[in-house]
């Protein structure tokens, strides 16, 4: 307990705890006791709490002195003394700052009496101030009254006298404003009089006003449409025009068509000036190009008054450039257009959607006449601007003519903004897809003859050095243009000439390319159109241009074999060759190239199917195939031809003891060397079967008298059958059937054997035709020895040679009629001799 | 399946001239002349006795020399006429003459078919048809479907109508027409019309084929550079008159409308070598036949251009109560031209291919190592056609 208070009195000084106390004591002091406090403080009960209500000095007392010490209660002395001291400088603070606070109230409160006081005489006075205002008032207003009646009155007169002078001053206001032609006024103030004087038409006077008014306002519709009509008049005054007719209640749809109608014949005049600058038909066309102008001018209001002006028409320029042309359709015809569209929409549709005239379905109306109107019109600046088109033949620079669409399809989008409905952009896009096609299609024809026109140049390449192919030294006179002029320094070798056919082919497509690529790039306007994204690529370009020209390659080497094949050869056979080469070529590579190319510049998006590359390649092989084939037809008709004429020519039975070998065979075997070389620039040597290191030591063993001894032998024998036995003996020996005219490989020596093989089957027919004497078999013998001798180094297989040319001697031996053989070494000496 | 097997018979010599015996129409038989320049020639007459499988063949001496060109009478089963090659000192000379068959060498054959070549009879000359003016002779064509009275012959640059008189015994010539032109011209072969009352002839010479009225003699058509190459045969078809079959060097076989000649109706480019002969059936002119020099046999089925281009009309009617979806796939299928079959038995050069004259799904076929072959048509076409 005493702890407890030591600490108190310890922290007494500043603490919180300290303050409290002092407030509870203080009320404690005013009787202020908080209710249920008491209860809530047992001790409080306890008479030695010092604090406490119940405190009991004395039983405090006699406790200290019972329970503590003297120095105890010393202590608790000077502490008592402490507190006591303590509270009574509190009790003092708190008594001096009531006191304060009290007298300012007291201050406060005498202060605000004395206002109150003032106050309260001035609102007396103000009461009475007022009492006396209110008496005046009453006493002013009771007297004009009356005046204040007839004013209203009076004025109420005058507004409506100023309206009936208005109104009698409307018709000589109105002749003003119309010789003023300040028709607006006039109709405004027409308008502001309008109702009234219908309403009031009874009156015989009203009446005559609104008849004049009605006769100068028609007389004034009379002028605005005859202003309307005049034409002459600029746009904007037209659409002044309008707008005031409209507000004197003309039929809207007579409006309507009147604007358009005036629109049309300035828009026919643009039109006029467009077709003026269409190069005129040639004289053949003419009759068939005014029919054409008759019929384009038919939908026009009045055709018979075009048609002849349109004929007339002198061709003052016709060779503005496409761009050039589609600029001034731009900024005449689509702009004029658009103007049209716009005024026309903000007149009759805008206008009329927020006036009374909404009621009556104009703006319907006159939307679906606006949209007839731009249709027609658009349709026949579409039809020359076709036109103009079409006669972009030249495929020179592509560039211009995309940049004219791009700015013609640019220019119709302005359409499409303003008439969110109208096909007309479709149209035009329509027009820009065809004029693309065309294009492609254009582009097309111009590889073909760009191909064809090499062709002939390497034709002619073939021809003029042809003379000198032994000389080796060719001057290069085949003047070659174009791609390949390259070759002109250096011989008109076939390798050479074929690298730059393909060089400049490929060249073409490229460059093809590169103009057609235009149509897809990023700044023109159509380029994002689902058509030059999608089937233009994929269709058009690589269909119908790439893939088109490769099959045209192709299809025109077949006809190259086609065509020469009845008139005997009139395609160089070196041509058919190169060509074949060229083939082969694109089948190995150069397709896929050009494919690849074509799909990376285009991005092309397959979405319909397309030619696949292998497809390509296989129409490709199988031209290079046949130009091959019929190469080795025709070089071996040629060889043909010559043994043919000689073994056809020559009476076998009377000729005399062979010396020599016969011209004809040395000239076969030259030819053949020639063509071994002309193939082997072209084509790889390919594989032989094969042989023995010595082939013309065996050739002779082949050859050797004691077998061709037996053969003639069995000749002599009655038995006959012996020698068929022979024969088939020998097929079954080459039990490989021999096809003559058969596909060759692409390689030297299967061409050669090709040809050989022809040859020399040719030579075997003939010769069964033939009956020989002796000599004549001799003859025949000393040929093939000599054609043995030489054509066995040219074939894939030498047996093959051996086989046919065994087989024409046997054939001459069974044709002759005294076949005495030739001693092998004769014939060798006599072969070796020549 | 055995019955198309092929059927092969060998002659002794080489041979290149075939013809089937015209005027026999119950009895499958053709006739071949041999080539032979040291030996006795000979022709056979080759029996087919379809029932059997078996070749019964008679030998007749033919002692004038090689034959070239053979021709069967249609009056007279017995008499033909050959174009032969005779060698005279040192020269060799092409003849025609007409010849009669021994009356027994039917009988003869059947009494020893195993040596008929010991002791064979000899034909039986009934005339020559040489006039030495007009060169040597490359063919002899019977007027077709007539009286036998009257052949052509052609001969260098000329082409001869001979009246047959006196049973044959006497010829005259009774009108000629030449082919004039620059060089030496030849006749390489014709083909008697048998349409127009039998008053045409076709000709070839080197690449240009040539239409004759036999009225006139002169030439109604000509077909310049038909083939790239020499011309070897003709054909007519059949039935369709203006039709012309023709094959060549250039191992093409064209068919041709004389009515437009500046292009072939159409063309097969199916052999590898010269096409040395091309024959219509006389009946199916659909079937036609070619051979050539690569010892094949070429069968085809020119649908397209033939008298029946949609198949047996009538049939479509009689077989309609049937299964008709079947029948229609079926009626409608055969308009597509094509290869029937390729016959390879041939190992030399085929010269010569004939139909038989009294069955007309059945065909031989010479080489020139001697080698006859006589095929059918395939069942299962001859059913298409017919049915």
């Amino acid at each position: 307990m005493e702890s407890n208070m030591d600490d108190e009195m310890v922290s007494g000084d500043g603490g919180p705890g300290r303050r409290r106390r002092v407030h509870g004591l203080l009320k404690m002091y005013y009787g202020l006791n908080e209710e249920g406090k008491d209860s809530q403080e047992p001790e409080s009960l306890d008479p030695c709490d010092i604090n406490g209500p119940h405190f009991d000095p004395e039983h405090y007392l006699n406790k200290l002195r019972r329970e503590c010490s003297l120095a105890e209660l010393m202590d608790q002395e000077t502490l008592m003394v402490k507190q006591i001291r303590s509270l009574d400088s509190d009790m003092q603070t708190l008594v001096y700052e009531n006191y304060n606070k009290f007298i300012s109230a007291t201050d406060t409160i005498r202060k605000m009496k004395n206002d109150f006081k003032k106050m309260e005489d001035e609102m007396d006075c103000l009461s009475a101030n007022m009492a006396a205002i209110t008496e005046f008032s009453a006493s002013i207003s009771g007297t004009l009254q009356d005046q204040h009646a007839q004013i209203t009155k009076l004025s109420g007169v005058h507004t409506l006298l100023r309206k009936l002078q208005f109104l009698f001053e409307l018709p000589a206001r109105l002749n003003k404003c119309l010789e003023l032609q300040a028709y607006a006024q006039a109709v405004s103030s027409h308008r502001r009089a309008r109702c009234v004087l219908q309403q009031y038409s009874h009156l015989p006077s009203f009446k005559g006003i609104q008849d004049d008014c009605h006769a100068i306002m028609d007389k004034l519709a009379q002028e605005l449409r005859q202003k309307f009509r005049d034409g002459g008049t600029s746009a904007k005054d037209l659409s002044q025009c309008v707008e005031l007719l409209l507000q004197l209640d003309e039929p809207a749809e007579e409006l309507c068509d009147k604007f358009l109608s005036h629109a049309r014949s300035r828009l026919e005049s643009d039109l006029q000036g467009l077709e003026a600058e269409i190069r005129p038909y040639p004289v053949s066309a003419v009759k068939d190009a005014s029919a054409h102008r008759l019929s384009t001018t038919a939908g026009a209001t009045s055709p018979t008054h075009n048609s002849p002006r349109t004929s007339a028409l002198p061709s003052p320029s016709s060779n503005t450039d496409i761009l050039e042309f589609i600029d001034r359709g731009c900024n005449e015809f689509v702009s004029s257009l658009c103007l049209v569209i716009t005024s026309y929409q903000e007149l009759f549709i805008n206008h009329a959607q927020t006036g009374e005239l909404a009621s009556k379905n104009i703006p319907q109306m006159a939307n679906g006449k606006l949209h007839a109107f731009v249709d027609d019109l658009a349709a026949r600046y579409f039809s020359l601007v076709e036109r103009r088109i079409q006669e972009e033949k030249g495929v020179g620079d592509n560039s211009l003519l995309v940049r004219a669409l791009d700015r013609f399809h640019r220019r119709l989008q302005a359409v499409a903004k303003l008439l969110p409905g109208s096909a007309v952009p479709n149209k035009g896009t329509e027009i820009v897809v065809r004029a693309a096609t065309e294009r492609v299609k254009q582009y097309l024809s111009a590889l073909q003859s760009f191909y064809m026109d090499s062709l002939t140049d390497v034709r002619q390449a073939l021809a003029t050095p042809r003379l000198s192919v032994a000389g080796a030294s060719g001057t290069g006179g085949g003047a070659l243009h174009g791609g390949l002029a390259s070759g002109r320094d250096a011989p008109n070798s076939l390798p050479e000439l074929l690298s730059s056919l393909s060089a400049s082919i490929l060249n073409q497509i490229k460059s093809v390319l590169a103009s057609v690529h235009l149509f897809t790039a990023k700044d023109i306007t159509f380029s994002n159109k689902p058509y030059f994204k999608g089937e233009f690529c994929s269709q058009g370009v690589r269909e119908s241009l790439v893939v088109n020209f490769i099959k045209f390659v192709c299809q025109s080497s077949r006809q190259f074999c086609e065509s020469a094949g009845d008139k005997g050869g009139s395609t160089p056979p070196a041509l058919l060759l190169l060509l074949s080469r060229l083939c082969l070529d694109y089948e190995t590579s150069t397709i896929s190239y050009i494919l690849t190319l074509t799909d990376e510049q285009f991005l092309v998006q397959h979405h319909s199917p397309v030619t696949p590359v292998t497809t390509l390649c296989a129409e490709a092989r199988e031209a290079a195939q046949k130009l091959l084939n019929h190469y080795v037809k025709v070089q071996g008709l040629i060889i043909s031809q010559m043994l043919r004429k000689s073994v056809e020519t020559r009476d076998w039975v009377n000729t005399i003891e062979p010396r020599n070998v016969r011209a004809v065979m040395k000239r076969v075997v030259e030819d053949t060397t020639s063509i071994d070389v002309q193939v082997g620039l072209l084509y790889e040597e390919g594989v032989r079967k094969a042989h023995s290191s010595d082939s013309s030591k065996r050739t002779f063993s082949v050859y050797s008298s004691s077998r061709q001894q037996a053969r003639y032998a069995a000749s002599y024998t009655p038995s006959a059958p012996m020698d068929t036995n022979l024969l088939s003996n020998i097929h079954k020996l080459f039990s490989e059937r021999i096809d003559i005219f058969s596909s060759v490989e692409f390689n030297k020596v299967s061409v050669m054997t090709g040809i050989i093989k022809i040859s020399l089957k040719t030579f075997l027919e003939c010769v069964r035709l033939r009956t020989f004497g002796r000599y004549g078999l001799q003859q025949i013998q000393v040929d093939c020895h000599y054609l043995q001798m030489y054509l066995w180094r040219f074939v894939s297989d030498e047996n093959l040679v051996h086989f046919l040319l065994d087989e024409i001697v046997g054939s001459s031996a069974h044709r002759c009629l005294d076949p005495a053989p030739m001693e092998q070494s004769v014939i060798e000496v006599i072969c070796e001799r020549g | 399946m055995e019955d198309d097997a092929p059927v092969i018979y060998g002659l002794e010599f080489q041979a290149r001239a075939l013809t089937s015996q015209t005027a026999e129409t119950d009895a499958i038989r053709f006739l071949v002349g041999t080539q032979s320049l040291k030996f006795d020639n000979q022709i056979h007459i080759i029996d087919f006795d379809d029932e059997n499988n078996i070749i019964n063949k008679n030998v007749l001496l033919h002692q004038a020399g090689e034959i070239w060109h053979i021709g069967a009478s249609p009056a007279d089963k017995a008499v033909l006429t050959t174009c032969y090659n005779k060698t005279s000192d040192s020269r060799v000379v092409s003849c025609a003459a007409v010849w009669r068959m021994p009356t027994d060498w039917d009988t003869g054959s059947h009494e020893s078919p195993d040596d008929t070549a010991h002791n064979p009879q000899t034909l039986e000359l009934l005339c020559h048809l040489d006039d030495s003016a007009h060169g040597n002779a490359a063919c002899v064509l019977w007027e077709p479907m007539g009286d036998g009275k009257h052949v052509i012959s052609l001969a260098d640059n000329h082409a001869l109508v001979w009246d047959l008189q006196e049973s044959s015994t006497q010829a005259k010539v009774s009108s000629t027409a030449t082919l004039e032109g620059k060089g030496q011209l030849k006749f390489i072969s014709g083909k008697w019309s048998p349409h127009h009352n039998c008053s045409q002839l076709a000709t070839a010479n080197d690449t240009a084929i040539r239409g004759w009225d036999l009225r006139t003699m002169s030439q109604i058509y000509c077909i310049e550079n038909a083939h790239g190459q020499l011309v070897r045969d003709l054909d007519f078809n059949p039935n369709r008159q203006y039709y012309l079959a023709s094959c060549g060097d250039d191992c093409k076989v064209k068919f041709w409308d004389v009515r437009n000649v500046q292009e072939p109706v159409k063309t097969l480019e199916e052999h590898s070598h010269w096409v040395w002969s091309v024959r219509y059936n006389h009946s199916h002119d659909q079937l036609v036949l070619t051979a050539s020099s690569d010892s094949r046999l070429i069968l085809s089925n020119m649908v397209s251009i033939s008298s029946e281009p949609f198949g047996h009309l009538v049939d479509d009617d009689e077989l309609s109560d049937g299964d008709d979806n079947h029948q229609d796939d079926k009626s409608k299928e055969p308009l597509k031209d094509s290869v029937v079959s390729t016959y390879e038995e041939h190992e030399d050069s085929v010269y010569a291919a004939e139909w038989s004259s009294a069955d007309p799904w059945l065909f031989a076929s010479l080489s020139y190592d001697g080698r006859l072959v006589i095929n059918r048509v395939p069942r299962a076409l001859k059913y298409r056609i017919l049915l």
